[in-house]
C-alpha cells in the first residue's frame, strides 16, 4: 500500500515535471514572440530553423530575444538550484544566494574588474564573478560562524545583509571614482535586457555542469539536510559533500551574476515552492528548481517589459516584489520551520 | 559613578572637536580656502568671492550635516531603547527607504511644477518623506507584531524585507522619471546632503527643535524600557503604549532628516553604540551625548567625502555604510 502511494507521488512528480517544462517552453516562445517590434509565430519558426541575415524579424529572434529568452531561463535555473543546495545544505531557510552575499561578491568584484581592467574580456569577467562568489559567501559565513552562539538563519540573514550594503558601497565609490557608475549600476539593479548573445552561450556550458553536478550530489544533499548527525551515522563524507556543494553553488551563482547581475529572491523563493510541491527529496527538488526558477525569470522579464512599456523594468525588481512576501512570511516564523 | 564624571568633560570635547571639524570644513573643498582667509571672511573682512563661498555653499551644507547627524542619530538611539534591539537603526529597519520611497513618488508627480521648485517645496519635502516614513514603521510594526509581541529579531527581519520591498518600488519609479530627475534622485537616496542653501536648513531646525527636547523629557521611559518588560510594568510603565509613542517620535525625526539628508544608513546604530560605551546607558546623559557625536560624525564622513575623490564627490550615506558596515558586523558578532 506504502509502496504503491510512494509509486503514485512519483507519477505525480513527474506529471508535473513535464508540465512545468511545457510552461517554460511556452514562456519562452511568448518572450520571443512579444516585445516592442510585434513579430508573428510564423517569423519566430522561421528565424530559428531557416535564418535569414538579411530579414530584421529573423535578426531580431537571432540576435535580441533568443538569447534575452535562454538566458533567463539559464539565470532563473542557475539561482534556484543553488537557493535549494544552501537551503538544503545549511538547513537554513532563509539561506539564498542574494541573501548571504554570494551575488553582491560577484557583483563587486565585476565593479573592481571594470575598473582596473578597461574593456575586460567576458573570460575575465566572469573568473572575476566567481572568485567575487566565494568572497561573499566566505565572509557571511566567516562572521555568522565566529560569532557568538554559532550560526542561526537570523546571523546569517543579517550578516548577508550588512555585507551587501557594504559592498555596494564600496561598488559605488570604485564606479564614481572610475567613472563607470553607470555599468556599475547595471550590475546592481540585474537584468537580461541588454545581454550579449556571446555573454550567454559562453556561460551556458558552466551552468549545465552545475546542473548535471547538482543533480549528482542531490542524493547526498537529501540526507545531508536530515541533519549532520543522521548523515554522518549513514556513513557519508559530510566534509565532500559540502565542499562539492560550495562548488557548484559558487559555479552557478558566479556564472548567473556574470550574465545578469545581482537578482534577488529567485534563490529563496523557489526551493520553498519546490519543497511544497514535492517534498524533501533533492533528486526531485533540484530538476524542479530549475524548471521553477526559470519560469519564474522569464515571466518576471516578460512582465517587466510590458508593465511600463516602452520602458524596461528591471527584472530584479519584479523578482523583488513577488519574493518580499515570501521572505516576510518566513521571517514572521523567525527563520524557524525547513 | 566614574561614567557620571566622565559626562560633561566629554560632551565639551566633543563640542570643541565639532568646531574643529567646521573649520576644516570650511576649507576644504574644490576651492581651497586658507584658514586666514576663512576667519577674515567669518569677520566679515573678506572678499565677495569667499563670502558667497562660505556663507552661501559651505555653512549651510556644514551645519545641515550637523543637524541631519543629530537626527538621525537620536532616531537610532530611541529604536535601540524601546526596543531592546541593539542592531536596530532607521537605515536598517527600512524606515528610510519608506521616506526615500515617497520622495521619489513625489519627485515623480509634481516635476516641473511650482510644487517641485517653489520655495514651498522646501518644506513640503520633509511632510512628504515623513508620510514615507509612518507608512514603512507602521508596516514593520504591524507585520512583526504576532500574538502580542514583537521580537527584536523579527523587527529586524522584516525590517529588511521592506526595505527591499520599497527598493523595489523606487527603481519601478525611477524608470519613468526624466534622466535629469533620475540622476538626482539617484544621488539622493544614497545619502547626500544636496540642499546646499539656507531654506533646508529652515525646513529641518523647526523639526528637531520640537522633537529632540520632547526626545530628552522622555529619557526616563526609555530607561524603565530598556529594563526587561516585567519591571517595566512593575515600576508603572505602559510599555506597549510608551513603545508606540517614542516609535513615532523615532520616525518623526528619522523621516525629516531623510528628506533633507537622503538615505543615510549605520549612523543611528553606531553613534549610539560610541555614547553607550562612554557615558553607560542612562538615557539622560547618553541622548546628548550621541547627539553630539551623531553631528561630529556626520560632518566628518561629508567632509571626507568631499575631499577623498576630490574633484569627484562621494556621497555621505556612502561613506557612512563603508564605516558603519564593519562596525555593525562586529556587534552582530558579539551579540548572541
Amino acid at each position: 500500500m506504502n509502496l504503491k502511494k510512494h509509486e503514485n507521488n512519483r507519477v505525480l512528480s513527474l506529471t508535473i515535471l513535464v508540465i512545468g517544462i511545457f510552461v517554460l517552453f511556452l514562456s519562452v516562445v511568448i518572450s520571443i514572440r512579444f516585445g516592442a517590434a510585434n513579430l508573428t509565430y510564423h517569423d519566430v519558426i522561421k528565424a530559428i530553423f531557416e535564418y535569414d541575415q538579411e530579414n530584421s524579424a529573423h535578426v531580431i529572434v537571432r540576435e535580441l530575444r533568443l538569447p534575452r529568452a535562454i538566458a533567463a531561463i539559464c539565470v532563473g535555473a542557475a539561482l534556484a538550484i543553488s537557493g535549494a543546495i544552501m537551503q538544503g545544505m545549511t538547513r537554513n531557510p532563509l539561506a539564498s544566494p542574494s541573501i548571504m552575499g554570494v551575488t553582491s561578491g560577484a557583483s563587486f568584484t565585476i565593479a573592481i574588474a571594470l575598473a582596473l581592467v578597461p574593456g575586460i574580456s567576458y573570460l575575465g569577467m566572469m573568473t572575476f564573478s566567481f572568485i567575487g562568489a566565494g568572497f561573499g559567501a566566505i565572509l557571511v559565513f566567516g562572521i555568522s560562524s565566529f560569532s557568538k552562539g554559532g550560526i542561526t538563519p537570523v546571523k546569517l540573514a543579517l550578516a548577508g545583509s550588512a555585507i551587501t550594503s557594504l559592498l555596494s558601497s564600496l561598488s559605488t565609490a570604485i564606479g564614481l571614482k572610475f567613472d563607470i557608475a553607470k555599468d556599475i549600476s547595471f550590475w546592481f539593479s540585474g537584468g537580461v535586457s541588454s545581454v550579449q548573445p556571446q555573454h550567454v552561450y559562453f556561460a551556458l556550458p558552466f551552468i549545465l555542469i552545475g546542473l548535471i553536478l547538482a543533480i549528482l550530489l542531490s542524493r547526498s544533499i537529501s540526507i545531508l539536510s536530515l541533519g549532520e548527525d543522521v548523515a554522518k551515522g549513514l556513513g557519508q563524507n559530510i566534509g565532500l559533500v559540502k565542499f562539492m556543494g560550495t562548488i557548484v553553488v559558487l559555479l552557478l551563482t558566479g556564472a548567473a551574476v556574470s550574465i545578469a547581475g545581482m537578482i534577488g529572491f529567485v534563490g529563496l523563493v523557489i526551493p520553498h515552492i519546490t519543497r511544497f510541491l514535492v517534498g524533501t527529496d533533492y533528486r526531485w527538488i533540484i530538476p524542479y528548481s530549475a524548471v521553477l526558477g526559470g519560469i519564474l525569470l522569464i515571466v518576471a522579464d516578460i512582465i517587466g517589459r510590458m508593465v511600463n512599456a516602452p520602458f524596461e523594468t528591471p527584472v530584479g525588481a519584479i523578482t523583488a516584489i513577488i519574493g518580499v512576501p515570501f521572505f516576510l512570511y518566513l521571517a514572521r516564523k523567525e527563520g524557524r520551520g525547513l | 559613578m566614574k561614567k557620571d564624571k566622565r559626562f560633561k568633560p566629554l560632551l565639551i570635547t566633543i563640542i570643541i572637536l565639532t568646531l574643529l571639524m567646521i573649520v576644516v570644513s570650511i576649507n576644504a573643498g574644490q576651492i581651497k580656502i586658507p584658514f586666514s582667509t576663512v576667519f577674515e571672511t567669518l569677520i566679515g573682512n573678506g572678499t565677495p568671492q569667499n563670502e558667497l563661498t562660505i556663507f552661501q555653499f559651505r555653512l549651510p551644507r556644514i551645519l545641515l550635516a550637523i543637524l541631519v547627524g543629530i537626527g538621525i542619530s537620536i532616531s537610532g538611539a530611541i529604536l535601540q531603547g524601546l526596543s531592546q534591539n541593539p542592531l536596530a537603526d532607521p537605515g536598517i529597519l527600512g524606515i528610510n527607504s519608506g521616506a526615500g520611497f515617497t520622495v521619489v513618488l513625489y519627485m515623480f508627480f509634481f516635476q516641473g511644477t511650482t510644487f517641485f521648485t517653489g520655495w514651498l517645496a522646501t518644506f513640503i519635502m520633509p511632510l512628504t518623506a515623513l508620510l514615507g516614513a509612518f507608512l514603512a514603521a507602521f508596516l514593520i510594526y504591524s507585520l512583526s507584531w504576532k500574538k502580542g509581541q514583537v521580537t527584536p529579531v523579527r523587527l529586524l527581519l522584516v525590517g529588511i524585507g521592506i526595505n527591499a520591498a520599497f527598493g523595489a518600488g523606487l527603481i519601478i519609479f525611477q524608470m519613468k522619471m526624466e534622466p535629469i530627475d533620475f540622476t538626482k534622485a539617484i544621488i539622493w537616496l544614497s545619502g547626500t546632503i544636496w540642499g546646499t542653501n539656507w531654506t533646508f536648513v529652515w525646513a529641518l531646525l523647526p523639526w528637531l527643535l520640537i522633537l529632540l527636547p520632547i526626545a530628552l523629557y522622555k529619557s526616563k521611559e526609555l530607561d524603565v524600557l530598556s529594563l526587561s518588560a516585567p519591571i517595566a510594568i512593575g515600576v508603572g510603565v505602559p510599555i506597549e503604549k510608551e513603545r508606540r509613542w517614542l516609535l513615532v517620535l523615532s520616525v518623526a525625526l528619522a523621516g525629516a532628516c531623510v528628506s533633507v539628508g537622503g538615505g543615510i544608513t549605520f549612523l543611528g546604530l553606531i553613534a549610539p553604540h560610541i555614547a553607550r560605551r562612554l557615558v553607560g546607558a542612562r538615557h539622560a546623559r547618553l541622548l546628548p551625548l550621541t547627539a553630539a557625536l551623531g553631528g561630529l560624525l556626520l560632518l566628518s564622513a561629508d567632509t571626507l567625502g568631499r575631499v577623498i575623490m576630490a574633484p569627484m564627490e562621494l556621497p555621505v550615506g556612502i561613506v557612512v555604510s563603508i564605516l558603519g558596515a564593519p562596525y555593525f558586523i562586529y556587534l552582530l558578532m558579539r551579540n548572541v
